[in-house]
């Protein structure tokens, strides 16, 4: 027998306080962290965008008087400044462009099983876990020809005229922050890489093996289709993630020979801590933050035009 | 056990409208199941039931009691899984005695009541064992065990089969349906197999696109379906419809279907003459005689042998008529026959609304 | 026999598997291999690949005679605390942006992201300002808690990709049999997100042992001086004594890469779960 219609009972009314308590579950579980970050990184960061405005050096008690631009107009005469511009630019590029070649060979490596891959896999990830000073150090006494090989085997191989330390070769500097950085970068890209080449089903591999595609043909149009999220994602984080990274080259130079290891970032470091004129410092701050803005409004731009094209 | 009321469910999300104002009662120690496709809102319903999902409005009531409001926990029912959701780190006794533990009952009622669940489901040797270890029908038995060591008011089912190979299906299906004989449980149940729905129910609920579309018995739904959907979906192989015009002018009732063919139908259909009708006749009604004959002449398409019987699909006017038969070699491809349509077996249903109307 | 062809592929796989061990492995045995050399045979010797003697003289001398051991211990203290509370506050933000979906989600995330894009450079001095009359500059507290701050966005992340791979239908099964929801959490869930937990307290702690720029700019006294900062200042003191240093550097070593080799697996694990997610 089917059922006949029953009377609509009237609109629902739950009680306020049971309806407040399940909407505010999820803030209240994720309080405490988003308390924390605000504290201790948005209260500073707004604090730190009004210190470019105004004279704040340290040590003198009269300081944190306001002087609008004056700052931005002293960069702009700052050769210094534009130096480390320039320096941060060709820091990055290298930096990336290595990590990212060298880091999707192992991932190539790795991703095939062999007897001791696990070994072998640990193994090539240890840099990572190296702390990235102990890297600066560690590489700055390899390239320092009284203790290290480097120097003596380049001068060796023909590469150097004599057993000079290359960090006090304004020329050659940079390279030696970028070898450590390379160094101890592989490993993220290997593991982020590595990760993405496991999560493409092997079906395709073997339907494309009995289609009868080479090697080189199904890394072209099965591996890279599928890593291509994962290698712009990685790429356009890590990038950002290095323009801001200067442990390195505190470590390794201090800047030096003569500023030509300085990036942005290391030099707000040095004219924070060392010259203490934390308005100064704020200030290249902002550039360098409206610069990171910048890059990143272009990747959001970028991507819209290549996913309205697709 | 206990009486379940539903009245003017209805669910939103955001703009989404899943459903459009359901009204049920479930009588004290029914087996109910909700059967429909995939997003009619059957398990969203169910899940409203046990206080997994927000009524958006409408009202509950289990045991009498209103539960809009209340938690999960404090419902009294109890759910089978369709994943099971055992937990991974309990051996089998723990997890059946999880809710127990919850409330502090005394360790020997606990150990009483997992022993008596255990020897109902046959799991007294696994007590000891990680879910991991279990094969997938012995997983089920245990999220069944630990929803029965609870004496609920109710048992709620989401799809729990589904997971399983057919074999193992038809087997824990006849468990069920002993363990609702044994308990009397009050027992709703959601699947999309309307086997399932028809062996287990003692009413279905068939449902679709957030609407009941007909509640009643399996007898009641097979035979006299409400619409052209539980006609559909009820009964398997499914039943033959064929669009076609009513007409009771110059002669007797019939309907007239492509070619020109024309099939008498009974008196009192609820048509005007020339209305659109959708005709509907089940395989197993379909009378089919070798050679020529009174019927509609056709022609054997397709013969698909189940060891159990036989589908013939034969080729009339422009569509394809399934007919199902006891026999074997009643016919082989490329026969002509003819089939006939019996009166008392046609179903007409409006052709706008899918409504039945005969 | 394998073919020629796959023979040869095979053996320059392994041959370039070598390369990238021996370069990652390299200066690892140098910070070694000199830590272990004599200073007489320190300069004449130099380039050997391993020296004709060995002394663990500089080791010694690093752990006796000079403030490394309190430097190791300000660092444990600082690291183990800051992996804890990390954990457990990206542990709970993580659940909520697993399992709920509200309104304020899209907020939260899009402001988590954005704190690991800006430069943490430009915070040095605000928040030394911020920190000093508080008196938190020159104590372990105060890294601690800046820290902290620095690394509960990433490691939130992590453990909610830790926490989608676990079914709701668990938490719902224990909320059916009885349990609020954060006793489910706490009883059901936590306990199957071990490996997550252990990759969070690795990633945390590794990060919160190299800091270096926060640690220099907030610590100026030697007792509550880091490794890092030690290691620095040690360096700038005795800019010759290069056994001791690099004795030093090993020492440094060891905590870090325990902690990865024992989360190595989880590392890949991990970044599976939410890699191309980004």
């Amino acid at each position: 027998m089917t059922e006949a219609a029953r009377a609509p009972i009237g609109r629902d009314r739950r009680p306020f306080m049971r309806r407040f308590a399940i909407a505010a579950e999820p803030y209240l579980y994720s309080a405490p962290a988003l308390i924390l970050i605000a504290a201790v990184m948005l209260v500073p960061l707004v604090i730190g965008i009004s210190y470019a405005f105004r004279n704040v050096i340290l040590l003198d008690p009269f300081s944190g008087g306001f002087v609008g631009l004056e700052h931005f107009r002293e960069m702009a005469k700052d050769k210094a400044f534009w130096l480390a511009l320039r320096n941060t630019v060709s820091w990055t590029g290298w930096s990336v462009l290595l990590q990212f070649v060298f880091g999707l060979i192992l991932a190539l490596l790795l991703d095939q099983p062999f007897k001791g891959r696990g070994l072998a896999q640990a193994l090539c990830f240890l840099p990572w876990a190296v702390p990235s000073f102990l890297s600066g150090l560690n590489w700055a006494w390899m390239f320092n020809p009284v203790i290290g090989p480097i120097p003596h085997w380049l001068y060796g191989l023909g590469i150097l005229p004599a057993p000079d330390n290359i960090l006090a070769d304004p020329k050659l500097a940079m390279w030696g922050p970028i070898v450590a950085n390379v160094w101890w970068g592989i490993p993220f890209f290997a593991i982020t890489l590595l990760a993405a080449l496991q999560a493409i089903p092997r079906d395709l591999y073997e339907a494309a093996a009995i289609d009868g595609a080479t090697p080189f043909q199904r890394f072209r149009s099965i591996t890279l289709p599928f890593l291509a999220p994962t290698i712009a994602i990685t790429v356009m984080l890590r990038t950002v993630w290095i323009a801001n990274f200067a442990d390195l080259i505190v470590v390794m130079t201090n800047g030096g020979p003569a500023d030509r290891t300085q990036i942005i970032a290391s030099y707000i470091f040095t004219q924070a801590f060392r010259r203490l004129d934390f308005g100064y410092a704020s200030a290249i701050a902002m550039v360098l933050l409206a610069l990171l803005l910048v890059y990143s409004l272009l990747i959001v731009l970028l991507r819209q035009t290549l996913l309205k094209e697709a | 056990m206990a009486s379940i009321d539903i009245a003017a469910i209805r669910k939103a999300y955001g703009s989404t409208h899943v459903l459009h104002g359901v009204d049920l009662t479930i009588k004290d120690g029914e087996f109910v199941v909700l059967v429909g496709p995939s997003g009619c809102g059957k398990s969203t319903l169910l899940r409203m039931i046990a206080g997994l999902e927000d009524i958006s409005s409408g009202e509950i009531r289990i045991g009498g009691r209103r539960v809009n409001d209340l938690d999960p926990k404090d419902r009294d029912i109890a759910m089978v899984f369709q994943s099971y959701a055992l937990y991974p780190h309990m051996t089998v006794a723990e997890n059946m005695s999880y809710s127990l533990r919850l409330r502090k009952t005394a360790k020997d009622k606990i150990a009483t009541a997992i022993a008596g669940a255990g020897a109902k489901l046959g799991l007294g040797a696994l007590m000891e064992r990680r879910p991991k270890a279990l094969s997938g029908g012995q997983r089920q038995r245990v999220a069944m065990g630990r929803a029965i060591v609870r004496a609920p008011k109710a048992f709620l089912f989401d799809e729990p089969l589904s997971n399983l190979d057919a074999r193992l299906r038809e087997q824990m299906r006849g468990e069920i349906k002993k363990l609702h004989q044994d308990l009397g449980a009050t027992s709703i149940y959601v699947t999309h197999d309307q086997i399932e729905a028809m062996t287990l129910a003692d009413r279905i609920v068939a449902m679709n696109a957030g609407i009941v579309q007909q509640v009643g018995s399996p007898l009641d739904l097979y035979d006299r379906p409400a619409n052209l959907f539980v006609a559909g979906f009820m009964g398997s192989p499914a039943m033959n419809m064929f669009a076609g015009t009513y007409r009771n002018s110059g002669g007797a009732p019939r309907v007239e279907l492509a070619d020109g063919i024309a099939v008498p139908v009974g008196e009192g259909i609820a048509a005007t003459d020339g209305a659109r009708v959708t005709l509907g006749i089940r395989p197993e009604h379909v009378v089919v005689t070798r050679g020529g004959g009174p019927g509609i002449q056709a022609f054997i398409d397709l013969v698909e042998p189940t060891g159990f019987g036989t589908i013939l699909h034969a080729s009339a006017f422009g569509s394809d008529v399934k007919a199902f038969s006891l026999e074997r070699g009643l016919a082989t491809r490329g026969d002509t026959v003819s089939v006939a349509f019996p009166v008392d077996r046609i179903h007409l249903f409006d052709h706008e609304h899918g409504a039945r109307i005969g | 026999m394998m073919r020629p062809k796959r023979l040869g592929f095979t053996i320059l796989h392994r041959a370039a598997i070598l390369a990238y061990i021996a370069f990652a492995l390299f200066p690892l045995f140098w910070l070694l291999k000199v830590s272990i050399t004599p200073n007489d045979l320190l300069y004449g010797e130099g380039v050997r690949m391993w020296p004709s003697r060995s002394t663990f003289d500089h080791y010694v001398f690093v752990l006796e005679h000079s403030d490394f051991p309190l430097f190791f211990r300000n660092s444990l203290i600082v690291s183990l605390s800051t992996a804890f509370i990390v954990t457990a506050l990206a542990s709970i933000a993580g659940y909520a942006l697993s399992r709920f979906a509200f309104r304020g989600k899209f907020w939260i995330v899009g402001l988590m992201l954005l704190t690991q894009m800006f430069p943490l450079v430009m915070l040095i001095a605000p928040i030394f300002k911020i920190l000093s009359p508080l008196g938190l500059t020159n104590s372990l507290t105060g890294l601690i808690i800046v820290y902290v701050a620095f690394n509960v966005p990433f490691a939130t992340f992590l453990m909610q990709s830790f926490f989608d791979g676990i079914p709701k239908d668990l938490e719902e099964a224990a909320m059916i049999d009885g349990a609020t929801r954060f006793k489910a959490f706490r009883q059901i869930i936590l306990p199957l997100t071990l490996p997550g937990i252990a990759a969070t307290l690795g990633f945390v702690f590794t990060a919160a042992w190299s800091e270096l720029l926060f640690a220099l700019m907030l610590i100026s006294g030697v007792d509550a001086s880091t490794f890092p900062v030690g290691l620095l200042s040690f360096v700038s003191k005795f800019s010759v004594d290069f056994g001791q240093m690099m004795a030093a550097g090993v020492l440094a070593l060891i905590p870090a890469c325990l902690f990865f080799f024992f989360i190595q697996r989880y590392l890949v694990q991990g970044l599976t779960a939410g890699a191309v997610k980004g």
